[in-house]
Parts: structure tokens; C-alpha cells; sequence
């Protein structure tokens, strides 16, 4: 008797992705995958989602299992070897302060909704490509919270990120973001997460925290982050597949499609001004700047690359995407300036950029560096070397939809603020930016409900009328803010690396956490 | 902070890869560079970035023989960080990345 003949890969899939599935007879399609209709985008024949990796559960298991023990093997090594005394300064850890608050949230938030579009996409392949989504999303929210817990032990900050993610003023940011992706539709969501964030804008968010990590000497968070992307490529490929696929099934998705591309370009645009000072001010050991990476990972591969291919069906590239390339000389600098005076209110600390750090900018931004922004860090430094630290004692105005400070500028104008508004039912709403504006004046009856930090504290719902009342409220800890000089974690880190005996090097956890 | 071995083309539409520079990935690596002539190779922090002014072709073939051992294309999902382009085939022998139009 011959041997069984193996299943070739595409046999495999075929096997147990689409013959598994099964032509409803108790109930009407319709009832059974309700969410698919109403956005207006029509598909004929849901077998023509293509899934270029063929994915099968027993792969996906095998290979994550795989990827999981290389992690925990990392892991345990660095907490065995103290590897926390690596870190090039403590400072390096306001990116990872920024990351678990803004970032590790909206994992668990794409976990729940890919399960959900997991159960209801009507064809057999997008709904197990959602699922394996699901399923890694929960991967990256556990792997990061366990990955990040070993500097916990030592370092502040890192003991309330959840419960700051909903409440705290710039985590409105990331929060409101993915608020708004799943509240869409089912079909919205692909395009704003599956192709937007997944594809168009995520070598932009998590390669300038991964090769950060690695250039300062975070091995665990480097690991995780390889591990996590090795998924990401996956995500991409579903992006990229949801949007082709919907844009073949019927020429009357094309404007929709390209509707959603302006919206949720623009919006993840705006959450990246994070990631843009975080580049560029807050690496102790910098990797490249805001402007390198958005030319590379932006103009050169999805400008020069991916739009082109779209051209094809018809999509432009994004609405307002001259804005964004326009400011990529200034981003970063508006935005830092911005914290630098806020960070008494933040989960993370700031400082005056050393004079290291304003030659690399100096280098990195010749156009605008010392023109610019120089001059408002040697007026920042003069009154630190006066005895003071300049914090800004009001709260600033957000923008209506990207919930940013309207800290950002006039095109072409450096120096003006861009105030934009719109009145909707004899209220006024005010924007940064064309681009939010517009995205407001599409679904007005969507964002007049922002929660908006900075008006809760004025309407009472945030702990109380004063700024102490509102930093309890946040749950913030003294250390977990403010200047980076002379704080606990600076204090404590210069004596771990002080002491000489073994008995001394083993450092005390910080107390509170 | 990066070492270019050799010219970066610009204004040329490109695919690439980015691979976790580890000591199985460096036979991923080595066979991508044989098999596609017209590639450039890139080392990045912890990466190592392949692109093309064409298409990116890895073949398990190339990848076994300086493997040593049998290696499934599954296994690349073990190595890739991120990429651009499309994937335009992905079977038992061989991984295919171009843009479709």
C-alpha cells in the first residue's frame, strides 16, 4: 500500500480553511451576517478573498508556539542577568512609558475586533484570517504587558497604564483613534486598522519604538517587537488583501474605499506626531529622525511603492497628504515643545535636549532646527539654570478629532497656530489641521461626542477642579512625571550604577508598585 | 547608522523585506542574495533589509542547501519583521513579493 501523498500547501489551505465551511439552510445569509450591507460596499463572491500566506490552525499554532518560547527564553534571561542595568538612561524609558499607555490598549481593542469580524464576514477566508488576527492581537497586548513588567519592578510609571489610557489627556489620542475604527463598520475597520494602520503607517509606529529599543540596549522589548512584527507582516497582507478584494468586487467601492484611505490616513497621521517626538527627543541613543523614516517608510514605499499599484483601480493617494509631507521638517519639534511644558501632567518625564542631542537635531533638520526651535531650548535652559522649571499652567485647546493640542502650524507658515472651526448645531468645534476638519464636516454627528480631556476638567468629571485633584485622578505618582533631572528614577539609577559591591547592585524595587 | 553594500537606487519603485538578522536567517538571506541578482542588501539595527527594483524570490531549494536541513516556506514567517510590495505567491517551493500593477 502506497504511502498517503501529502497535502501540498494550497491543498491544505483549500482542505481546512474553505471546505470546512458550509452554504447556510436554516437561516438567510443576510440574517446570519448582518454588519455587511449597510455601508454601501457590495461584494458578489466572497471566495475571491485570496490569502497569500494559506494559513492553516495547525501552522499558526506550530509557529506561534515557536515564537512565543524565543521570547520567554529572552525574558528569562534578562530578568536573570539584570539586564535592566543595560539601558542606556533611564529617560530611554518614557518611549516605553508611551508605548504600554498608548499602544498596548489598542492591541487588546484590535483583539476584540477582529474576533468579532471573525464571526461575522461572510466568506470563510477573511473571517480565519481574522481570527488568526484576533488571536495574535491578544498575543501582543499579553506578550508586551509581560515583556514591560520587568522594568516595573524597578522603574516608575508603568503601574496604571490602563486605567491612564482612559482617562489621561494625550492617551485620548491613541484611545480616541481606535474608538472611532471600531465603532465603524465591519468594511471601515479593514480600512482603517486592516490597510491603514496594519500597512500603510505601521513600519512608521512600531520600527522607530523596535530599533529604539535595540539601539538602547531594551533586549526584551526588541525581541517582542520582532516577535509581534513577524505577525504585523501577516496583518499587512490581510490589509492589502481587504482592500483589493472590495475594490475588484464592484467599481461602485472605489469612492468609498478611497473616502475611508483620506479619513484614516489623515487620522493615523496625527496619532504618529507621538511616535515623531518620541524619535527625536525622547531616545537617549537616537536611531534615525522623524524626517528619515517618514521619507523612507512613507514617501519612498507607500507614495513611490503601494499607490502606484492602487492607481490601477482608480485610488489616489491620500487627501491632505501634503500637509503631512510638508510638515515633516517640524512635526516632531511642535509636538516635544509641547510636552516639555505639559509633562507635569503626563505619565512620562522631559527635559531640555542636551547639547548632544540639539547638534544631531541641528544635523537632521538643517532647514529648521536652529531657526526654529533652538532658540525656545536656550530660553528653556536659561530659566532651568535660574532655579526654575518652566511648566505650562493652563490646559490647552484639542482639536475636536485628532484630540492633539492645537499645537500644529499653518501650512507654509511655521510660526502661526492653524485654527480651523466649524459651527454644527449652533456649537462651534475647533480643528489643527484641513485634515480633521474634514473628517469632522463627513460625520459631524460622530465626533460632536468626543471625550474630550481638557473639556471634562472643565465640566468637573475628572476628579476635581484642581490640578492636584486631576493628577490623583490620572493616578499619578510622584516620579511618574514631570523633569527628567533629578527625579527618582535618575536618583536611583545613578546609584545602581555607582555601587561596586554585588550586595549593593542588587537593586530595590521601586516602592508604590 | 547603516551600511549600504551597495547603491540604493532612488526613484525606483521598489519591493522589499526586512528579516531579523539571526544565525538561521543568515541561509535566508545568502540564498534571497543569489537568487535575485539585481537585490540590495541592507543592515539595519537587529535587521537586515533586502529591496528590489524588481521582485523578491525566495526558494526553499537555495534555502536548504545552506541550511543543511529541509526548511518549509512556512518558516519564513519565523524571519520576516516586514515588508512592502505584494505577496504575490507563497507555496511549498518558493516566496514571490512584487507589486500586482
Amino acid at each position: 500500500m502506497a504511502a498517503p501523498r501529502k497535502l501540498s500547501m494550497k491543498q491544505r489551505y483549500a482542505a481546512l480553511t474553505r471546505d470546512l465551511d458550509w452554504d447556510l439552510s436554516y437561516v438567510d445569509e443576510d440574517k446570519a451576517y448582518p454588519y455587511t450591507s449597510f455601508e454601501g460596499i457590495k461584494i458578489h463572491d466572497w471566495s475571491k478573498w485570496e490569502d497569500p500566506f494559506r494559513l492553516t490552525i495547525d501552522a499558526y499554532m506550530k509557529y506561534q508556539a515557536e515564537k512565543d518560547k524565543r521570547l520567554y527564553a529572552v525574558l528569562d534571561s534578562f530578568a536573570q542577568g539584570q539586564g535592566h542595568l543595560q539601558l542606556t538612561d533611564p529617560s530611554y524609558l518614557n518611549a516605553m512609558k508611551l508605548f504600554l499607555q498608548g499602544v498596548t490598549p489598542l492591541e487588546y481593542q484590535a483583539h476584540r475586533n477582529f474576533a468579532y469580524l471573525a464571526r461575522f464576514l461572510n466568506g470563510p477566508g477573511p473571517r480565519f484570517a481574522a481570527l488568526c488576527q484576533s488571536q495574535d492581537e491578544l498575543r501582543h497586548a499579553q506578550t508586551e504587558i509581560h515583556t514591560l513588567s520587568n522594568y516595573n519592578k524597578y522603574y516608575q510609571g508603568m503601574h496604571s497604564w490602563q486605567h491612564q489610557h482612559d482617562r489621561v489627556w494625550y492617551l485620548s489620542v491613541p484611545k480616541s483613534y481606535f474608538d472611532d475604527a471600531v465603532t465603524a463598520g465591519p468594511f471601515e475597520f479593514l480600512i482603517a486598522i486592516g490597510f491603514s494602520f496594519e500597512y500603510l503607517l505601521t513600519n512608521l509606529l512600531f520600527v522607530p519604538f523596535m530599533s529604539g529599543a535595540s539601539f538602547n540596549g531594551d533586549l526584551p522589548t526588541m525581541t517582542f517587537g520582532f516577535s509581534a512584527q513577524s505577525d504585523e507582516s501577516r496583518h499587512m497582507t490581510l490589509g492589502l488583501e481587504a482592500i483589493k478584494f472590495m475594490l475588484e468586487q464592484d467599481p461602485d467601492n472605489v469612492p468609498i474605499v478611497q473616502a475611508w484611505i483620506d479619513k484614516w490616513f489623515w487620522r493615523g497621521y496625527r496619532l504618529l506626531a507621538l511616535v515623531s517626538q518620541m524619535l527625536d527627543y525622547m531616545l537617549p541613543r537616537k536611531v534615525m529622525s522623524w524626517k528619515e523614516a517618514f521619507e523612507l517608510y512613507f514617501e519612498e514605499q507607500m507614495l513611490g511603492g503601494l499607490f502606484p499599484d492602487l492607481a490601477y483601480y482608480g485610488i489616489k493617494p491620500p487627501r491632505h497628504v501634503e500637509h503631512a509631507i510638508a510638515e515633516k521638517e517640524i512635526l516632531s519639534h511642535q509636538v516635544y515643545w509641547t510636552l516639555y511644558q505639559f509633562s507635569f501632567a503626563a505619565g512620562f518625564t522631559t527635559t531640555v535636549p542636551s547639547e548632544d542631542a540639539q547638534k544631531w537635531l541641528a544635523e537632521q533638520y538643517p532647514q529648521t532646527f536652529e531657526r526654529l526651535y533652538k532658540p525656545l531650548w536656550d530660553k528653556a535652559s536659561a530659566v532651568v539654570d535660574d532655579g526654575g522649571r518652566y511648566f505650562y499652567q493652563g490646559l490647552p485647546q484639542l482639536c475636536q478629532v485628532c484630540q492633539v493640542p492645537m499645537l500644529f502650524t499653518e501650512p507654509g507658515d511655521p510660526t502661526t497656530i492653524c485654527q480651523r472651526h466649524t459651527e454644527f448645531e449652533g456649537e462651534r468645534y475647533d480643528f489643527c489641521s484641513d485634515g480633521c476638519q474634514w473628517i469632522f464636516e463627513r460625520e459631524p454627528e460622530k465626533y460632536v461626542q468626543a471625550w474630550l480631556p481638557v473639556h471634562q476638567i472643565y465640566q468637573g468629571n475628572c476628579g476635581g477642579p484642581t490640578v492636584p485633584d486631576v493628577l490623583a485622578w490620572y493616578k499619578l505618582q510622584p516620579g511618574d512625571n514631570g523633569e527628567i533631572a533629578g527625579n527618582v528614577e535618575q536618583t536611583a539609577w545613578e546609584a545602581w550604577h555607582a555601587t561596586s559591591s554585588a550586595e549593593e547592585q542588587a537593586p530595590a524595587p521601586v516602592a508604590g508598585n | 547608522m547603516t551600511q549600504s553594500t551597495g547603491p540604493t537606487p532612488t526613484r525606483v519603485r521598489q519591493v522589499g523585506v526586512d528579516i531579523q538578522e539571526t544565525e538561521e536567517n543568515r541561509a535566508v538571506v545568502e540564498a534571497v542574495e543569489a537568487d535575485n541578482e539585481d537585490c540590495t542588501v541592507r543592515h539595519m539595527p537587529g535587521l537586515v533589509r533586502i529591496t528590489s527594483p524588481t521582485r523578491i524570490v525566495v526558494n526553499r531549494e537555495s534555502v536548504e542547501q545552506r541550511l543543511g536541513r529541509e526548511w518549509e516556506t512556512h518558516e519564513f514567517q519565523l524571519a520576516i519583521v516586514s515588508y512592502f510590495g505584494h505577496i504575490a505567491e507563497w507555496d511549498d517551493d518558493q516566496i514571490l513579493i512584487q507589486w500586482d500593477h
